[in-house]
């Protein structure tokens, strides 16, 4: 599968069938810090990712100076 | 997995409330969460006029969006902070946000309205940027709400921003912002003003919400928000606080809203400041007559140490480690 990273913005290729739960930890990524995309909804953690999935781990800190 | 509610297919599993949400029912927790945050908070009566400051991120779309949902009667604010591409791609975002739903969005612009960005102001004052952002910040916002007789101004503060603010505030024992550090900060008018309102309302609608999920609302929502982080934030304390908080919250989920829920309702009074006494001392800054204890105030102050200097770009200032620092010049 094509999984889309930001900050910095980068693309990987990751072998299928893979849990959202696995690749996350395949990646060192906390769950709590990011969501993950597939089209225009969420993907949750239990879910399997077919190996011709398109997804972005979108992460969901910011930290700039609050007004 | 299944949503808690209606055991359809879940979109997102919130383990600090132990359920699962399909998108609809999702939607509707983050609406009940806002509520349930203006109503415990006393932030907005009916008819009130708000004013949301907007970023283009995340946080204030998505409480823009909700605001609207709910039926109050908003207006918008963004400030240009000339931080290159990142603030270019950030008024987009709050430009097209509005214009979609045919809402004003009110704009100010450092560099075109006041001869200085965050960059060159970073440079200059050799200070981390996020203290002069969040002074400008601030002192617009408030000039902003003040001028344009809004009765409340709405921020985008969430749960992640305040849990991380009372950590730094614990960790250093900032005994005076913990006695600030309320959903709801209370208009403020001051004896030396004549009895007017100096300090407009200001209210943080989205404590009640974790930026896990303002993000993935925004996302069930369609709404298009800058998901990159801000160049002049990197590494910086909040970050770190944040992080950290988040290995707590993975290891022992709902641990940030004990904390933090925890400090309102146990400790927060504990530090309340003397209000009274402080606004005994606010007189009018002598150059934009806004409430100081000096005779000029903060952002005046920034102004005469920052305006009329060369932009400073912000591959030069961006936080790194061994960077050396950039010299400036002033405009003759």
């Amino acid at each position: 599968m094509r999984v889309l990273l930001r900050n910095p913005r980068r693309e990987l290729e990751v072998e299928g069938p893979l849990s959202v739960g696995k690749l996350l930890r395949q990646l060192d990524l906390n769950r709590e810090s990011v969501l993950v995309v597939r089209g225009d909804t969420l993907v949750p953690g239990d879910a399997v990712l077919a190996a011709d999935d398109v997804i972005e781990i979108r992460p969901v800190i910011s930290g700039g100076a609050l007004a | 997995m299944k949503c808690t509610v209606c055991r359809g297919p879940a979109v997102i599993d919130l383990r600090r409330h132990n359920a699962n949400f399909c998108a609809d029912h999702f939607l509707k927790f983050c609406r009940d969460q806002v509520v349930r945050a203006i109503d415990e908070h006393h932030m907005i009566e009916p008819g009130d006029r708000v004013l949301v400051a907007v970023s283009g991120g995340k946080d204030s779309l998505a409480l823009w969006d909700l605001l609207l949902e709910l039926g109050y009667d908003t207006e918008g604010m963004t400030i240009g902070l000339g931080i290159g591409d990142y603030s270019t791609a950030s008024a987009e975002a709050a430009v097209a946000f509005a214009e979609r739903r045919d809402l004003t969005l009110h704009g100010v612009d450092l560099r075109g309205d006041y001869d200085y960005d965050i960059p060159t102001a970073s440079a200059v004052t050799s200070r981390v940027p996020c203290s002069s952002c969040g002074l400008s910040k601030r002192h617009l916002i408030d000039k902003a709400a003040l001028d344009g007789d809004y009765d409340v101004v709405a921020t985008g503060h969430n749960l992640d921003d305040e849990a991380a603010v009372l950590f730094g505030n614990v960790l250093h024992w900032h005994t005076e912002y913990l006695g600030r550090q309320q959903p709801t900060l209370v208009e403020r008018v001051a004896p030396r003003h004549g009895g007017r309102r100096v300090f407009p309302r200001k209210v943080k609608p989205l404590v009640r919400l974790a930026e896990r999920e303002t993000a993935a609302y925004c996302v069930l929502r369609g709404i298009d928000y800058i998901v990159e982080e801000c160049p002049m934030a990197e590494g910086n304390r909040h970050l770190r606080y944040k992080e950290a908080l988040d290995a707590v919250e993975a290891a022992s989920p709902g641990a940030k809203q004990a904390f933090y829920f925890g400090f309102l309702a146990r400790a927060a009074a504990r530090f309340a400041p003397d209000v009274d006494g402080a606004e005994a001392e606010l007189r009018a800054c002598a150059r934009c007559g806004s409430p100081t204890t000096g005779d000029v105030c903060a952002f005046c102050r920034l102004l005469d140490q920052v305006a009329g200097h060369d932009p400073v770009p912000v591959e030069l200032v961006r936080p790194r480690r061994g960077r050396r620092r950039t010299r400036t010049k002033a405009r003759s």
